[in-house]
């Protein structure tokens, strides 16, 4: 039986995610209403249990995809992976107040420059801190703090050592992750409750990921409005990073 | 039918796609600009048109708001295939450069929104809502 269970899991493997995560939020949802009577919402514990799941696939296999590295769950890189994710964020535009969207678009754009500036520089400042001192290293570190995508494509293009580049990876996967587990936790202080402070938010933030995980763990209404802007972060972090930044940065050292 | 709305929503989005990737060519960078957000834009546009026309009877529009709502399942699949142990692995300079970037994004956002707050109207904020922040 063991064998039929495993071989029907690995061929039907985008049809046993459905199932697992079907039963991940339902088990969430009776955890979010029994033990905190609602108050910790059941989507930010289902994403607080996904974490764990693919940690503990990350350290079980040594992959790169969490749990999906685990032959039985493959199916959840499908149904997580970009193509789903990115379908099922433009389906949540629908029904969305165009005219929110044109009130904040000002602030929003003003954000998504403000948000890759800060991350940058908090990166740097990490990497100077601990001895960095090329311009290259401090700028692909710097550049992962933005996003994981920016991270590594700056260093290719500045032609980082590979220690670099998996550093600066690790840094904008850790700024996600942490994302996706703080955004719920710090809405209520930061404001974050209306379209206006959500697109906001998207553009500061700018990691999908994070940005898309924490707005649906704090109230899936605001997504689409942080998802807007966030979709903009990562292509103006590769335009800045290895140009303007990089250059900034060989300037100070 | 129900297909409409699905093809609707592919459409939209493959057209937003290739318009955020041929943004990205002109302007030199090996990246989407924004392929998501326009497809969303555009998507936004074209269905309030067929509304106002009468186009978009119900079953079409549950091709859209299914996959809205099958959203937060997506999102936990993708946590769950993220490489967190990787991110947590990464040394200090990773975890410390991650998390003072998150830090100071959060610390910004209520700096950026000034003080008016129009907090959405009170509803259910469940995931089953077939389409959140909508006024009708």
């Amino acid at each position: 039986m063991n064998d039929s269970i495993m071989t029907v899991f690995d061929k039907y493997h985008l049809i046993a995610a459905f199932a697992v995560i079907g039963l991940t939020m339902f088990l969430a949802h009776w955890v979010s209403k029994r033990f905190t009577r609602g108050r910790l919402h059941g989507s930010a514990i289902a994403i607080l249990v996904g974490l764990a799941l693919a940690w503990v696939g990350g350290v079980m296999t040594g992959g790169k995809h969490g749990l999906a590295d685990v032959t039985l769950f493959s199916g959840l890189g499908l149904m997580g992976g970009g193509m789903l994710r990115d379908l099922a964020i433009i389906a949540t535009a629908y029904g969305v107040r165009f005219q929110e969207i044109k009130q904040a678009g000002v602030r929003g754009v003003i954000a998504l420059f403000a948000g890759v500036l800060i991350s940058f520089v908090a990166g740097a400042v990490v990497a100077v801190s601990f001895g960095y001192t090329s311009a290259v290293d401090i700028t692909t570190i710097a550049a992962g703090a933005v996003t994981y995508i920016v991270g590594p494509v700056t260093g290719a293009t500045l032609g980082a050592s590979s220690e670099v580049i998996a550093l600066s990876i690790a840094a904008g996967l850790v700024k996600s992750i942490l994302t996706m587990i703080f955004t719920p936790l710090t809405a209520k202080w930061i404001g974050l409750d209306n379209p206006r402070s959500a697109m906001i938010f998207g553009g500061l933030i700018g990691t999908t990921s994070g940005v898309a995980a924490g707005l649906a763990a704090t109230d899936a209404r605001l997504v689409p409005y942080g998802a807007m802007t966030a979709t903009f972060y990562t292509g103006l972090g590769i335009l800045l990073a290895p140009t303007v930044l990089f250059l900034a940065v060989s300037a100070l050292v | 039918m129900v297909i409409y709305g699905v093809g609707l929503l592919a459409g939209c989005m493959l057209v937003g796609l290739v318009t955020g990737d041929v943004l990205g060519t002109l302007l030199g960078i090996d990246a989407n600009l924004g392929g998501v957000g326009i497809a969303m834009l555009l998507l936004i546009l074209v269905t309030g048109i067929l509304k106002q026309r009468g186009h978009l009877p119900e079953s079409t529009e549950q091709g859209i708001t299914f996959w809205n709502a099958m959203y937060i399942p997506i999102v936990v699949a993708m946590a769950a295939s993220q490489n967190v142990a990787a991110a947590f692995s990464g040394g200090l300079v990773a975890l410390l450069a991650g998390a003072l970037a998150m830090a100071l994004g959060l610390l910004l956002v209520p700096v950026l929104t000034g003080h008016r707050r129009e907090p959405l109207p009170s509803g259910d904020a469940s995931t089953t809502s077939p389409a959140p922040g909508r006024t009708h």
